[in-house]
């Protein structure tokens, strides 16, 4: 187990270019997400009130 | 081909695309996820350590595929582009300017594990002989200044085509500069730095998460693609309701 | 006298009024030169060895300074939509103004290159390789820059943003241009000037198309 995180010597480098990695996944992931769900919850918000005033008037 | 094309512009109606797209992204984020798993489980777990690079050679499995990602998507925005200009496909500059920032952040991913994987093998931080790697650095260059030009221009219209423009001349000039990095390391030490063939034994592993990532920025694409043309459908319902 | 010459001559004209650049670039050139020897230090080996680098460095910032105003000056005015509409097509007038960017931005440059050369203590082989590799280089500057300012024409303050996506397209030009007096100093010869002279070519033969293209696409809105 232990010989698994040295690497070989070469932990400091492995781990983080492992760890550069999951980062830059995980925020691609989680940005494009965030921002999809935002964006189609904008879209049915203004489609709604535009159905209201339309029924409105 | 003509099955493709057909399928293009079949996307090109925004609504269909969403369609579409609204089926394809769970399966594409399903597969993305069992391949990364799969492929980084076997690369860390299941692979031997190089007999020269000893368990170094692991970063090149976090390396590679993102140094191809980097490539990929920028020849994806060449190719939307020419579609945007010449077949004046609608969505192409969607498909563009969602891409980038993707190939821009695997660009920079593959220079940092590049770097990391370079120090125990070259003895350095920055390899300047391996041409490949600068090449990658200029190529993180062309991705920001391709950003910053979408960003810059006020009317989208004119942001898109100017992009397109901007990309087709970069990648044309693409292959010149890698040649001309090339060129310039021949002055000292003959044909640049080089990694060394791969172990059959590493290809199976790094083809699996080479797949996993491209189906992961797929996904992404998909996700960003939509995005965009959402939050467009929502500026041009701001404007029917201020009407 | 054709539209063609006309419109030459009369950027050149605008280049040298105060405000166009031209004068700008040289004097940008000499100044930035002098502060890489301040910077480096008084070390004459050290300069003797950076100074075809750095020329050529300095030449590509100086010849970014005329650039953002190439298009953007006469569109502002209007005289973009007059040039447009003459019977020069835009491809010829973007080969135009490349050509008067050149003579008014680049030439210059390579006329003051060894004068900075001897302030930058370049020994005596490279003067002829550092004017030859300026002369043949600084077209592609103008042509490739041309195109950049096209693209940015309707930014304003987008200098900045030229030199962005500018620079790394002219590393080509770069490599080859300062190989070429590395290797002159060197005794090597690996072909620079044949590079560079065939980048220079295709970029000055296809930037106007390209630069047309930009223009075109701002004009139409």
């Amino acid at each position: 187990m232990a010989d698994f995180f040295a690497m070989g010597n070469y932990a400091v480098y492995v781990w983080p270019a492992y760890a550069a990695t999951t980062v830059v996944l995980v925020v691609a992931i989680a940005s494009s997400l965030r921002a999809h769900a935002k964006a189609r919850e904008n879209v049915r918000r203004l489609e709604m009130e535009i159905g209201e005033g339309d029924k409105a008037t | 081909m003509a099955v493709t094309m057909t399928r293009i512009t079949v996307l090109a109606n925004p609504k269909r695309f969403l369609d579409y797209s609204s089926a394809l992204l769970p399966w594409t984020g399903g597969l993305a996820f069992v391949l990364l798993a799969v492929g980084f489980y076997w690369a860390l777990f299941a692979t031997p350590p190089d007999y020269q690079q000893g368990q170094s050679v692991k970063i090149m499995f976090v390396h590679v595929p993102a140094a191809w990602m980097g490539i990929f998507v920028y020849s994806l925005i060449a190719g939307a582009s020419l579609g945007g200009l010449v077949f004046r496909h609608p969505l192409a500059d969607v498909a563009a300017k969602s891409a980038a920032p993707l190939g821009a952040a695997f660009t920079a991913l593959a220079l940092l594990t590049g770097s990391l994987w370079g120090k125990p093998m070259w003895g350095t931080y920055w390899q300047w002989g391996d041409a490949r790697l600068v090449s990658e650095l200029i190529l993180l260059f062309i991705y920001l200044g391709y950003i910053a030009l979408w960003n810059a221009i006020d009317d989208p219209n004119r942001a898109a085509k100017a992009a397109a423009i901007l990309s087709l001349v970069g990648a044309a000039d693409v292959p010149i500069i890698h040649f001309s990095v090339e060129w310039w390391n021949t002055l000292h030490q003959g044909p640049s730095v080089t990694r060394g063939a791969i172990d059959p034994a590493f290809l199976w592993p790094l083809a699996i998460l080479a797949l996993g990532y491209t189906v992961l920025f797929v996904w992404l694409w998909l996700l960003r693609m939509r995005t965009e043309i959402f939050d467009r459908r929502s500026r041009a319902l701001m404007l029917a309701k201020g009407a | 006298m054709t539209a063609f010459r006309a419109l030459i001559v009369r950027d050149m004209k605008l280049a040298f009024l105060a405000g166009g650049g031209a004068s700008l670039a040289m004097s940008f050139f000499a100044l930035v030169a002098t502060l890489w020897a301040f910077g480096i230090g008084p070390d004459v080996t050290l300069l003797a060895r950076v100074a075809g680098g750095v020329l050529w460095v300095t030449a590509m910032l100086a010849a970014l300074l005329s650039l953002d105003r190439l298009f953007q000056a006469d569109y502002e005015d209007g005289s973009l939509d007059v040039i447009a509409l003459s019977p020069l097509s835009l491809e010829m007038a973007a080969t135009a103004k490349i050509a008067a960017h050149w003579l008014t931005t680049g030439l210059p440059l390579v006329v003051l290159s060894p004068l900075l050369g001897l302030i930058l203590q370049l020994p005596p082989p490279g003067y002829v390789p550092l004017v030859v590799s300026l002369a043949i280089g600084t077209p592609a500057l103008s042509g490739i820059g041309a195109i950049g300012a096209a693209l940015t024409l309707s930014i304003r303050r987008g200098g900045l943003i030229l030199a962005l996506i500018v620079l790394p397209l002219l590393s080509p030009t770069l490599i080859f241009g300062s190989g070429a007096v590395i290797d002159a100093l060197g005794g090597t010869g690996r072909g620079a000037f044949l590079f560079l002279a065939a980048f220079s070519v295709a970029s000055v033969a296809l930037a106007p198309f390209a630069a047309a293209a930009s223009v075109r696409l701002n004009l139409a809105s």
